[in-house]
């Protein structure tokens, strides 16, 4: 009983850690990544490569005042920045690192991600609400808009995976996919859509996290900063870590899912760093892409979805259940 | 693609007055657009101009005709020697004075090299307008070598004063030659870049294909010029039209596209930077030898009673200049035709049942430069 509090408080601090310390570095990675893509070297000053940037910059957050402006909604303004962050650091619970680094093997940890992941949006349509600003409004109603046509895409896709791995324990899917030929991206055995699969994941969580090319609610050549224009010090700081939580999860999700998550690819050496170096690969995509394109623009982000994304994702469901009742 | 008001003008209702700028990242500058909204359709723009008025017409009425040069620069500080050249060429036309072959060419080539730094200024805003932050940075490293080339003849990077009444201030050396011929090397290499990276990305195209249209009729009704009105179809470029320094003597082509989109808009200005590298090449390899100055350039200036006026076609388009003289070292009135200013003067009309980034990429292809429109 005293070990089980132990490993409770001990994943609770891992987690949290966990999830700050990315969001910390994956600023980092992104401002250096986006500036060798831009022919710059990006932070260079604080500690060796600016690996100290992240910190530096948590420390002038939090020092910063909370400006909290005259007429917002004061419970919903502030309440909103800890909405985008405690669901995102929740998701981490069920997500497996490797085989035994896992806060909460439970069986509906698939369920419970999107569970917690469908928060996000009500964060950000609070903190654009309560702002009592022009812009801020505009982009909430975006971000819902948005995320109500990427949820529909992704989740007809998890159902996909989940007819086919018959578990929503995302520990048990991982241990279905011990090898490269078995990951589900390339098990064509159950579908020959998987890639197909896997692109409409990767694309809706793009689309989920608000990550550019359909980072339309903050879009700063419009909107300033989007709903979180009125937001200073942590409040702003949240919004970040929680955006930054969310890409990591996604990508988590996508590589559990799609690409075996600690399994490597041979068959050899099983571990937590399989996991990781799958999942900052697909990070690094993400900010790839990122610095890359443009931004889209509103009605071909929901054409994107509505006529695309949600068809093919329809016709591979259909797909699928041809191919588990024949086979 | 134009956009139908979804909800009935009538009872306005639903509208609200969102303000764009005088700061806002799209605009640019001090730019105030008052939109009235409707939802993210816009029912009605208006541009509210002078957040940054400098008074500089009256400026020109109430100092002598050379000390009025430096504000020349100040104005578009993007393409600031078209604005040298329009001044030097209207004071050189009422007074008369002939300039100097080689300093015509100079002038060429660096009014050349300086549309082509502000196309690419633009280039790159304009990216980011629509979200692209990288190509800016690419963008902002070709200007690099040309701000590099002009400063090593003007003695400024950006606020050029370089042209005099009667010529040049200063001669051009072998290194600047070298140092064009090398950047219009590379220039070409990065072209095709642009066009790879930017122009066939198929998010920039459905961003910029049929949107933001201006027809015809709309660009007679408010004089836009330039870029803008090659755009829509209308060949006109002041180079050509209304012959001016030695241009007539260049074989290089106008840009024109029919398509009227913002696409069209942003074609024209890519395939201007390839032409200006044309018009700089031939005035290279054909640069005579002889002084940039006239000889006899009275030290006081007062140009003979009358009315004068020149045009020049500036990065932007058409940019008039136009002043009256009295006789005295004073100009008595002193008139800019901006081009920018007509070029935002059909916003409010265009712009009209479009949603908000479509609006956003419009101004943008418009390549508004604030402190030309409000002088």
């Amino acid at each position: 009983m005293n070990s089980e509090i132990i490993r409770v408080l001990a994943f609770l601090v891992g987690v949290i850690a966990f999830a700050a310390l990315n969001a910390a570095y994956l600023v980092w990675l992104e401002r250096k990544e986006a500036g060798h893509i831009q022919r710059r070297i990006g932070p260079k000053e604080v500690g060796p490569f600016g690996l100290l940037q992240p910190m530096v910059d948590g420390i002038k957050l939090m020092t910063k005042q909370i400006l909290i402006p005259d007429g917002v909604d004061p419970i919903l303004f502030r309440l909103a920045p800890i909405l985008a962050m405690i669901p995102a650091i929740m998701c981490f619970v069920t997500i497996p690192f490797s085989q035994e680094l896992v806060a909460r093997n439970i069986n509906l940890g698939l369920l419970m991600i999107f569970a917690f992941a469908s928060i996000n949006v009500l964060a950000l349509l609070l903190g654009g609400w309560a702002s009592a600003n022009k812009y801020a409004v505009i982009s909430a109603a975006r971000a819902v808009a948005q995320n109500v046509a990427y949820e529909i895409p992704m989740l007809v896709t998890v159902i996909t995976m989940v007819m086919i791995t018959g578990t929503l324990n995302l520990n048990d899917i991982v241990a279905q996919q011990p090898n490269i030929s078995q990951w589900y991206i390339f098990r064509f055995s159950a579908s020959p859509l998987m890639p197909v699969a896997f692109l409409i994941f990767f694309i809706c969580s793009l689309a989920e996290t608000n990550r550019a090319p359909f980072d339309l609610n903050e879009a700063e050549s419009e909107l300033v900063a989007g709903f979180h224009t009125e937001y200073s010090s942590m409040g702003f700081g949240l919004f970040f870590m929680g955006e930054y939580a969310n890409i990591v999860i996604g990508s988590s999700l996508a590589v559990i899912l799609f690409l075996g998550g600690w399994q490597d690819p041979f068959g050899l050496f099983p571990g937590v760093w399989w996991f990781l170096i799958k999942l900052y690969c697909l990070i690094f995509t993400v900010i790839w892409i990122r610095w890359t394109y443009p931004r889209t623009q509103f009605y071909g982000l929901l054409n994107l979805s509505w006529k695309i994304l949600i068809p093919i994702s329809l016709f591979n469901l259909l797909l699928t259940a041809g191919f588990l009742k024949v086979f | 693609m134009s956009h139908p008001l979804p909800l009935n003008n009538q009872d306005n209702q639903e509208s609200f007055v969102l303000n764009l700028g005088p700061q806002h990242p799209a605009t640019h500058g001090v730019l105030r657009v008052k939109l009235t909204m409707d939802g993210e359709y816009i029912m009605h723009a208006e541009p509210v101009l002078g957040y940054i008025h400098r008074m500089h017409e009256k400026m020109g009425e109430n100092r002598t005709w050379a000390q009025f040069m430096p504000n020349t620069g100040r104005m578009d500080y993007l393409s600031a020697l078209s604005f040298n050249h329009g001044y030097a060429a209207l004071v050189e036309r009422a007074m008369g004075i002939e300039v100097p072959e080689r300093a015509e060419y100079l002038r060429v080539i660096t009014v050349e090299l300086n549309r082509i730094s502000s196309h690419l200024v633009w280039f790159g805003a304009f990216i980011l307008d629509l979200g692209g932050f990288s190509p800016l940075l690419y963008a902002f490293d070709d200007r690099e070598h040309i701000l590099d080339l002009l400063e090593s003849v003007t003695g400024s990077r950006l606020t050029y004063c370089y042209f005099r009444f009667g010529g040049l201030y200063n001669d051009i050396d072998e290194n600047f030659v070298d140092g064009t011929r090398e950047f219009i090397k590379t220039m070409r290499e990065r072209l095709p870049m642009y066009h790879n990276l930017v122009t066939k990305n198929i998010i920039l195209i459905k961003r910029l294909k049929d949107i933001g249209p201006i027809p015809k009729e709309t660009i007679r009704k408010y004089g836009a010029t330039g870029p803008v009105a090659r755009g829509s179809g209308v060949d006109y470029d002041i180079r050509r039209n209304e012959p001016y320094s030695i241009y007539p003597e260049f074989d290089f082509d106008i840009p024109v596209y029919t398509e009227c989109d913002s696409m069209a808009r942003y074609m024209v200005r890519m395939d201007e930077i390839e032409q200006s590298m044309r018009i700089i090449e031939q005035a290279l390899d054909k640069l005579p030898e002889g002084p940039v100055m006239a000889p006899k350039v009275p030290k006081i200036l007062k140009p003979p009673k009358g009315d004068y006026y020149q045009a020049v076609e500036s990065a932007r388009g058409s940019l008039g200049m136009r002043a009256v003289s009295d006789g005295t070292n004073k100009a008595y009135r002193l008139k800019l035709r901006s081009p920018t200013f007509s070029n935002l003067s059909l916003f409010s009309e265009v712009s009209e049942g479009m949603l908000l980034p479509d609006a956003l990429a419009l101004m943008g292809s418009l390549d508004l430069v604030i402190p030309e429109i409000d002088r």
